[in-house]
């Protein structure tokens, strides 16, 4: 919203400065988004007079004057062709910017001859395009500021523009009347009396306006019209004119620019039609569905079923209280118009501007809600202000519906204003300050104006009273502990592993990344995802179409970024939530981790390496246990496809519960997101981990054995597809209270042991707890684990 | 007797290696040597000679001894010494190398916030990022006609046909997580929610998805002037500014009421932004007294229970205290950005131990 502050004096009798005015429009609620005050970027102009003008020596269209200004006599250079002796001009010395050509003045010599300043036209100063020749002022003296006199004899001029953002419960506040209550209510001035009007008519008005039954509810409240004969429209005068361009907004014929001046004076939308386009009587019905009409922007809009429209015998004519028709539009040769000001439902303009996508003032300001009470008194000023620009002859009113009746009180407790706000005022400034805003107080009930829809309870009441009176005014108290002593801690399980699980990653040496959580339709599709459940309606690109199933597309994509980027060794993980589907409970908690390159830089340990799946298992178990994932599980391979058929694990508890997955990514995959290998992957999923069973923070008794424990070590020979981890739990198994731990410490693949088949060589740790363990112990529990690895593998002692 | 010590002392302090002293050794104090030979004819000498020249070869064999141990040990130590001077590496080599892993600013900037508020007893509550429209806006008396659902740039998901439900929303703030926590939870509560928002803008200074932080506290008694405290406290542990001052404006937003834009204090020297100095104000936050329907909707009796609720952007946050320029770069994944803006494994915010190194 904007207005300039000369429009804002119409209605506040006021002695504040401009920022006086915008820091309390701020601090009131009315955010203050700009101001544009051409008084200051035309500050250091003055005014001189020109004693002389010859012309100069070496250039025919050029002169030589000797100007008279406040700092003496000056020579400057001038092309205009209006320079000459006598006139009185605007000067820019040297040192002062000139904004309409951004350049600050210099001393300096033109074609030989010094010249020390310059006489400044309109345009130069960005006071219209004028540039035909420099301003001559019919009046003004020497050394007087250009500003000043722009004040005292063209204030349009320098008349500040505000720009304040209005919140959409605050439609008052969208006419400049609206925002001078604010400011009296404040304090910064009294409220001049509104204007009033009555034209009497000179007899029915030809024109009859009837409201459908059904659209009565929910439609068209009011609706009032008027016929104004034998008008002359044309131009509007100059005062409304710049008015209307500073706030924006295009001149355009003195009977549009009266319902524009309406709109923005008191938030007052009102449409004209060219009566002698209106055939027959007009009518406010709802659409049946697929008619169309060619609004006055010239876009042609087709309407659903149940609309609210204005129609004459022709069809549609106007869409009520959006915008009127191009068809019965007034142009220059308008001479009878038709008037009117309607009150509408707001839910349904709202919805009938969303859906026919039309932002006009119109729509803005009736689906926020204006004045019902006002109706009528806006047809009479409307009226009376069209005839002293256009002349004309007014017909009565012609009324339909009736103007609803919005009153409503509300209790003032000014207790509650001490117990919500935390600030202590005395009643008689809350009931004054209410009172200031237009509420009546009848006893301890606060009537709410007629042009504040917004205030629908007691809570309002408070708001009102504390926005007045300035929550800058507030002072913080201490809120005091919910309970007493040290603070409990706070943080759920899942939260804590959330903690946990990004720590840990990040002390392995990940990078943490925050990747979108919609992704593109292939990449989602490449992990499973992709579904039209999962699909955003209106994307704001085809990069961002699908909630993520997975974290692992966004992180590989990260990675081919980076790769882009030159940067080829990376270790990414992100810790958040995966969508499976398209509900709020559909979605989980995922920690994804992605290795892509080499463990590191070249050196010269030759410690790097290309990483590989036992990286990321190493990375994935140490998470586990970081989580308090039990020790034993199970690793299977049926994890989905965009994993390596045969080189990934699913870390599970059961064939049903599956904690992680660790792995190669599918090449295809790694294809398709242009991620260049090796890569190696791992997910978590923490919700999956069960939870501790113990709650006490004891440890179990630390049982340290003194007698030494003995490793043995065995190899295998397996078929090829044998797992390691089902023959170290054969090879455990073997003797469950000796045999303390079993670690596999070298595989050998083919070579002499031929196609197909492998050894796999483990060290035996067995721990006596009674007695120093005896040879023929030791080859005892020997032979148990080789008959068990047979049993279990098939697999024989290597010779 | 003498004589004899001179000879082996000299001889053991002049032997240039191990096997010399051993054969000193063997000479001396050996079963054969010159010293046990004597010793052995102690048994030949009266009582009176014995008890003299005993003690006084016992004394020789230990002097002895300790001199052969003390060489023994010398040449040990020079034999090292020798070595070691021959074990030279190029110390400026690189080191193997090892990863450094680093936690996001928004994980980081948001554990921050959650230590702050737990102190003041606030747990923390999370949500679904896709909701209900009547948890996203409803239940925050945005009813489906109001002008705040159509400013907030929505993201909705698709509908299936057949299926007449209004369809869901990404989240456009995390105000659903203070309904439903309310309706699991009631009153007297105190929680954050802090989480992923979306809004459909893409610019300079917006992304899609960015990081929200909710408070919310509902007790009987809690006024904005509470409200005003507890941001003042916020701000000044986080921003690490002892005094730092706000300025509450008078604003709209339908889920609070009354309601107040916060503004932050702050200057701006040579292009850099300070916060906690100067002239300037900043906003930073939306705040309020929850409003009696919203109350409602999540279960609570307004009559009995007030309070109120705030929501500020964690990225925002993050940008403001850390100094991060770009919004967008905190969502490219960018390993020189997360490297550089990214925080070390053990660099958890405490209140004991500060929110920052």
């Amino acid at each position: 919203m904007k207005f300039t502050l000369s429009w804002l004096k119409d209605h506040l009798d006021t002695e504040a400065s401009l920022d006086e005015i915008t820091y309390a429009l701020t601090d009131l609620g009315l955010e203050v988004e700009g101001v544009e005050n051409p008084a200051a970027r035309l500050s250091e102009f003055t005014i001189g007079k020109v004693v002389s003008a010859e012309k100069h020596p070496d250039a025919d269209k050029l002169k030589v004057c000797q100007v008279q200004t406040d700092a003496g006599m000056s020579q400057i250079i001038c092309g205009a062709p209006n320079a000459r002796e006598g006139i009185t001009v605007v000067i820019a010395k040297p040192g002062v910017h000139v904004p309409g050509i951004d350049t600050t003045i210099g001393v300096g010599k033109i074609r030989g001859v010094e010249s020390h300043g310059m006489m400044a036209s309109e345009r130069e100063l960005e006071l219209s395009d004028e540039h035909e020749g420099i301003i001559e002022l019919p009046s003004g003296e020497v050394g007087e500021t250009f500003t000043d006199w722009l004040a005292a004899n063209d204030p349009a001029k320098v008349d500040p523009v505000i720009e304040i953002a209005i919140t959409p419960n605050r439609p008052d506040a969208l006419g400049v009347r609206g925002i001078a209550l604010d400011l009296a209510a404040r304090g910064l001035g009294t409220m001049k009396p509104a204007q009033t009007a009555h034209v009497a008519g000179d007899g029915p008005c030809p024109i009859t306006v009837t409201i459908d039954d059904d659209t009565r509810q929910d439609g068209c409240e009011v609706f009032a019209g008027r016929l104004i004969r034998g008008v002359k429209n044309g131009p509007s005068p100059q005062w409304l004119q710049d008015r209307l361009r500073a706030i924006g907004l295009r001149p355009i014929s003195a009977l549009v620019d009266v319902t524009n001046f309406f709109t923005f004076d008191r938030n007052r939308p009102l449409h004209v039609f060219d009566a002698d386009k209106v055939q027959g009587n007009l009518r406010i019905h709802r659409t049946q569905g697929g008619e169309t009409l060619t609004g006055l922007d010239e876009k042609d809009y087709t309407f659903d079923a149940g609309q609210v429209v204005i129609s004459d015998d022709n069809g549609i004519e106007s869409i009520g209280g959006i915008m009127g028709g191009l068809a019965t539009g007034c142009t220059g040769e308008t001479v009878n118009v038709f008037l009117e000001a309607a009150v509408w439902e707001t839910v349904q303009i709202a919805m009938t501007g969303r859906a026919l996508k039309i932002n006009s003032d119109a729509r803005y300001r009736n689906e926020r809600g204006i004045d019902p009470a006002f109706n009528m008194e806006a047809v009479e000023l409307a009226t009376q202000m069209i005839i002293d620009l256009c002349g004309g002859t007014a017909s009565d009113v012609t009324v339909a519906g009736e103007v609803p009746n919005v009153s409503r009180s509300y209790r003032l407790d000014p207790a509650r204003v001490q117990s919500l706000v935390g600030m202590e005022i005395p009643e008689a400034e809350q009931r004054k300050t209410l009172e200031s805003l237009g509420f009546k107080l009848e006893g301890d009930m606060a009537w709410v104006p007629s042009w504040r829809p917004d205030v629908q309870g007691e809570a309002d009441l408070v708001e009102e009273v504390a926005r007045i009176a300035s929550l800058t005014r507030l002072e913080g108290k201490p809120l005091p502990r919910a309970t007493i002593g040290v603070p409990k801690p706070i943080l759920s399980p899942m939260q804590k592993r959330q903690q946990v699980a990004r720590r840990t990653a990040a002390a392995l040496g990940y990078n943490e990344c925050v990747s979108y959580t919609f992704i593109d339709h292939t990449a989602a599709q490449l992990f499973g995802g992709g579904d039209d459940a999962t699909m955003l309606e209106n994307p704001i690109s085809s990069e961002m179409s699908h909630m993520r199933p997975d974290l692992l597309p966004g992180l590989l994509q990260a990675a081919a970024r980076n790769q882009a980027r030159g940067l080829n060794d990376l270790a990414l993980f992100e810790v958040g939530p995966a969508f499976h589907g398209g509900e709020p409970d559909e979605q989980h908690l995922q920690v994804a981790g992605l290795l892509v390159g080499r463990t590191g830089p070249r050196d010269v340990h030759g410690a790097s390496r290309p990483v590989d799946l036992f990286d990321a298992k190493a990375d994935v178990e140490a998470l586990l246990s970081a989580l308090g994932a039990p020790a034993k599980t199970q690793v299977l391979r049926n994890g989905p496809g965009w994993w390596h058929p045969g080189r990934h694990g699913a870390i599970c508890l059961g064939p049903k519960k599956q904690l992680a997955i660790f792995g190669e990514i599918n090449p295809r995959v790694l294809s398709e997101l242009d991620v260049k290998g090796p890569a190696v992957a791992f997910s978590v999923w923490p919700a999956e981990i069960p939870a501790a069973r113990r709650k006490a923070t004891t440890r179990p008794a630390l049982e340290l054995r003194d007698l030494q424990a003995v490793d043995r070590d065995f190899a295998f020979i397996v078929d090829a597809d044998v797992e390691a981890l089902t023959l170290v739990n054969a090879a455990a198994g073997a003797d469950k209270t000796l045999i303390e731990n079993v670690h596999v410490f070298d595989e050998f693949i083919g070579g002499s042991l031929g196609e197909g088949k492998k050894s796999i060589a483990i060290t035996v740790r067995m721990q006596p707890t009674e007695k120093t363990l005896k040879e023929a112990d030791i080859e005892a529990v020997g032979a148990k684990v080789v008959e068990k690895v047979q049993k279990a593998t098939g697999g024989v002692l290597r010779g | 007797m003498d004589q004899l010590r001179d000879k082996y002392i000299t001889a053991i302090a002049n032997a240039a290696d191990e096997a010399a002293l051993e054969d000193l050794r063997v000479q001396a104090v050996g079963k054969k040597g010159e010293i046990s030979l004597k010793m052995r004819e102690l048994g030949r000498m009266t009582p009176e000679e014995r008890q003299t020249a005993g003690p006084a070869l016992n004394a020789l064999k230990d002097e002895i001894n300790s001199a052969i141990a003390a060489k023994r040990a010398a040449l040990a130590d020079a034999a090292l010494d020798e070595r070691l001077r021959g074990e030279w590496l190029d110390v400026t080599l690189p080191a193997r190398h090892k990863r450094r892993g680093t936690v996001h600013p928004v994980s980081q900037v948001t554990e921050e916030v959650t230590a702050i508020f737990a102190d003041m007893g606030f747990a923390v509550a999370e949500g679904p990022r896709i909701d209900t429209d009547w948890y996203n806006f409803d239940a925050l008396n945005i009813p489906s006609h109001h002008p705040a659902r159509a400013e907030m740039d929505t993201f909705y998901m698709h509908r299936a046909e057949g299926d007449d439900r209004p369809p869901h929303v990404l989240r456009t703030h995390t105000s659903p997580v203070q309904i439903r926590t309310m309706e699991a939870e009631g009153a007297p509560l105190r929680v954050i929610c802090p989480g992923g928002v979306y809004r459909a803008d893409y610019d300079q200074t917006h992304t899609p998805m960015f990081h929200q932080v909710e408070g919310l506290a509902i007790d009987r008694d809690i006024s904005m002037a509470n409200l005003k405290w507890v941001l003042e406290e916020f701000f000044a542990a986080f921003f690490e500014i002892d005094g730092i001052k706000t300025r509450f404006r008078a604003s709209h937003f339908p889920f609070t009421e009354p309601s107040a834009e916060v503004d932050i204090q702050c200057s701006w020297v040579d292009g850099q932004l300070r916060i906690g100095e100067g002239d300037d104000w900043m906003e930073v936050l939306g705040s309020g007294m929850v409003h009696p329907k919203v109350l409602r909707a999540g279960g609570i009796d307004p009559d009995e229970w007030q309070g109120f609720a705030f929501g500020i952007g964690i990225d925002r946050l993050a940008m403001l205290k850390y100094g991060i320029p770009d919004l967008r770069a905190f969502f490219d994944s960018d390993l020189r950005w997360l490297r550089h803006y990214g925080f070390a494994a053990l660099d958890v915010p405490t209140l004991h131990g500060g929110l920052s190194r």
